[in-house]
């Protein structure tokens, strides 16, 4: 998961390094030595990194084959055959609530997941004692571990008595605002709560990628903050903070990807619906693409099937663009990172 | 890092009390940010301590070796019996050949990046492999069936389809793992190897491979332990089942994540008084004892993979 560390040995290996020794090696190394098992060796390997794109490309075009016969069909048609879209006009109809309730739900999570990760990378790199972060940062890591369906079991039968109560009086209390609105759920299976427990799941991943670029804040900037009489806030304030912006962006855009697309929380969770509906207190209001697919697929004949999985395509391009995203921004951040 | 010359400690400290007394606004929120930020760090801990907790209090009850040697071949209802063996057979054997697919791939492509990638494929694969590692685990699963499906016929599930989606999420961590243990071996090696005439490939498997294998074995068995928790995936393309099938090709099979969640969602049995032998929350204590089942084989998994590390390890290393 630590993909933000730039890997020093890279330049002397790939021979475009600056020690001009090192290129010359290479080039007249191979030569020499570049034929018979050694060539075919490394086109061996080089398939096996083509294979990779490959692979990904396969992903979407085996998804779009399957997804075409709902895709092409006239509505009417698809509609009589798949019992799913009994109360949609439209596939989009049907998409656009799915959309919606997986997108809330994952940017529910993110804002209570971000500030508890910039916190965390903040604790176990600028204030937990030298000896106790990596332990610390193991810690973390272990919520990673926990495998989602003891969080979805978690979840529903020991998060949600406990929450319930806090919705209630939010409900009671704060019912003006749009999300607390609605009557509230007396089983606690909402959308809030579901928010919660990926919140925690995507912890760990915005945390580790926080946390790296944090340690590479640059020792001078820190001193000379300090120097200037910076208490150590100040300090994280004007010199960690503004360094490490563009890795934090990307660190939550990768939590976004996680949350998008995570299936066993929501499902086992949520009491779904599939309405717009902002209200997180309310049950039978949202549900999300990926749960959507692991609850209806079993049952599914092949026409709803090829539904399902156009949906599933909707999913794959949102997270596929998102992760692109982030993962861009912590390319470019390592061009630059070189520079300072 | 705030101190200066020994000779102006003790004036030093005594301009610091004056400091703090005069800026007290700034230094209550040095604290109250201190505060937050520990605060924050134990509210992550929470959530951990609570699942460890209830996941234990709770499995312990029916976890014994009844639980783990028996299928639920039979059982309905209330009845205080059934247990996960056939669900373990699962687990290990897709989990197993998923890694029997994803190693060898991954593995070569780390290979590939590390001895020999440049240029605009290697940067494409670098790239990729990223973007890989966010793919939703149900879309990996959709792609498994989708493939088998194009392949053998719409309707299939067997344990194959299941290895096949877990290699999809697989192979990017083992990728990743693997390059960057390849990344600690030094240069010296290749180059004193390749001095004595050694060929290119010889020096990748006898030297490298040699040197790192004790990272790449970590790095596996962290991938496995990562993926051996995947639920979604195998709900939709291996199904479910309650006796035991050892077949990978033929036919449903039954795995942990899958079993905590049929359990779970076959919910409270509705028990009436004059049945004697019928525990209401029984599918509730299976889905619990399975997920202590799960939770055990996962850490077992990341502790081996230390030991692994901090006794196969070449010492010169790091």
């Amino acid at each position: 998961m630590s993909t933000t560390k730039s890997p020093p040995a890279r330049s002397s290996t790939a021979g475009s390094g600056p020690e001009p020794t090192s290129a010359r090696r290479l080039k007249g190394q191979r030569r020499a030595a570049d034929r018979g098992a050694s060539r075919v060796f490394r086109w061996f390997t080089t398939g096996a990194g083509a294979l990779i794109l490959v692979l990904l490309a396969a992903v979407a075009i085996f998804l779009v084959v399957k997804a075409w016969p709902a895709l092409t069909t006239p509505y009417d048609e698809l509609a009589e055959q798949v019992g799913l879209l009994r109360n949609s006009s439209s596939l989009l109809d049907y998409v656009g609530p799915l959309i919606f309730g997986t997108i809330l739900a994952a940017a529910l999570a993110l804002v209570m997941a971000v500030p508890v990760a910039i916190g965390i990378a903040l604790f176990i790199s600028h204030y937990a004692p030298r000896r106790l972060a990596n332990g610390l940062g193991y810690v973390i890591d272990l919520l990673a571990a926990v495998p989602s369906v003891v969080y979805g079991l978690w979840g529903a039968l020991v998060l949600s008595p406990l929450v319930q109560p806090v919705w209630a009086w939010l409900n009671a209390n704060l019912g003006w605002f749009p999300l607390f609105s609605g009557t509230v759920s007396p089983t606690a299976r909402v959308l809030l709560t579901v928010a919660i427990v990926l919140a925690v799941m995507i912890l760990p991943i915005i945390t580790a990628v926080s946390r790296e670029v944090f340690l590479q804040t640059p020792r001078l900037h820190e001193e000379a903050a300090l120097a200037l009489g910076a208490t150590r806030w100040e300090m994280i304030r004007t010199a960690v903070l503004p360094f490490g912006r563009s890795g934090v962006i990307s660190a939550a855009m990768l939590g976004l990807g996680r949350a998008l697309g995570e299936t066993m929380a929501v499902l086992m969770i949520l009491s779904p619906g599939f309405l717009y509906s902002f209200r997180i207190l309310e049950a039978g209001q949202q549900q999300s693409i990926a749960a959507n697919i692991a609850a209806q697929f079993p049952e599914a004949n092949p026409m709803g099937v090829s539904t399902l999985i156009a949906t599933g395509l909707a999913l794959f391009v949102i997270t596929l663009v998102v992760n692109m995203a982030a993962r861009a921004i912590v390319a470019r951040r390592k061009d630059f990172s070189g520079a300072n | 890092m705030t101190t200066t010359a020994p000779e102006a400690l003790a004036g030093n400290a005594e301009l610091r009390t004056l400091l703090q007394q005069v800026d007290k606004r700034r230094h209550r929120k040095d604290r109250v940010m201190r505060g937050l930020i520990v605060a924050a760090f134990l509210l992550a801990v929470l959530p951990l301590v609570s699942v460890a907790w209830t996941v234990v209090k709770h499995g312990i009850e029916r976890f014994n070796v009844y639980f783990l040697t028996h299928s639920m071949r039979g059982v309905f209802g209330g009845m205080d019996a059934g247990g996960v063996y056939h669900a373990i057979v699962g687990t290990v054997e897709i989990t197993l050949f998923a890694a029997l697919i994803s190693v060898p791939i991954g593995l070569l492509t780390a290979i590939y990046l590390v001895e020999y990638g440049r240029g605009p494929l290697a940067r494409a694969v670098t790239f990729f492999v990223d973007v890989m590692t966010g793919i939703p685990s149900i879309v990996a699963g959709l792609f498994a069936y989708a493939l088998f499906a194009v392949i053998l016929g719409p309707g299939v599930r067997m344990g194959v389809v299941g290895s096949v989606a877990l290699s999809v999420l697989m192979i990017p961590v083992v990728v990743r793992s693997s390059e960057e243990m390849l990344r600690l071996v030094p240069n010296e090696l290749r180059e004193a190897a390749l001095a004595l005439g050694v060929p290119r490939w010889l020096v990748v498997i006898k030297v490298v491979l040699r040197t790192a294998v004790a990272g790449i074995v970590t790095g596996v068995m962290i991938a496995v332990s990562r993926v051996i928790g995947e639920t979604a995936p195998l709900l939709i393309t291996v199904g479910v089942i309650d006796s035991i099938n050892y077949n990978l090709f033929d036919g449903r099979m039954m795995t942990l994540p899958v079993y905590v969640y049929r359990q779970f969602q076959q919910g409270l049995v509705p028990c009436t008084p004059d049945q004697a032998n019928c525990i209401a929350t029984v599918a509730y204590d299976r889905a619990w004892a399975g997920a202590l089942t799960l939770i055990l084989i996962v850490m077992l998994l990341n502790l081996v993979a230390r030991l692994v590390t901090r006794f196969f390890a070449p010492k010169n290393l790091g």
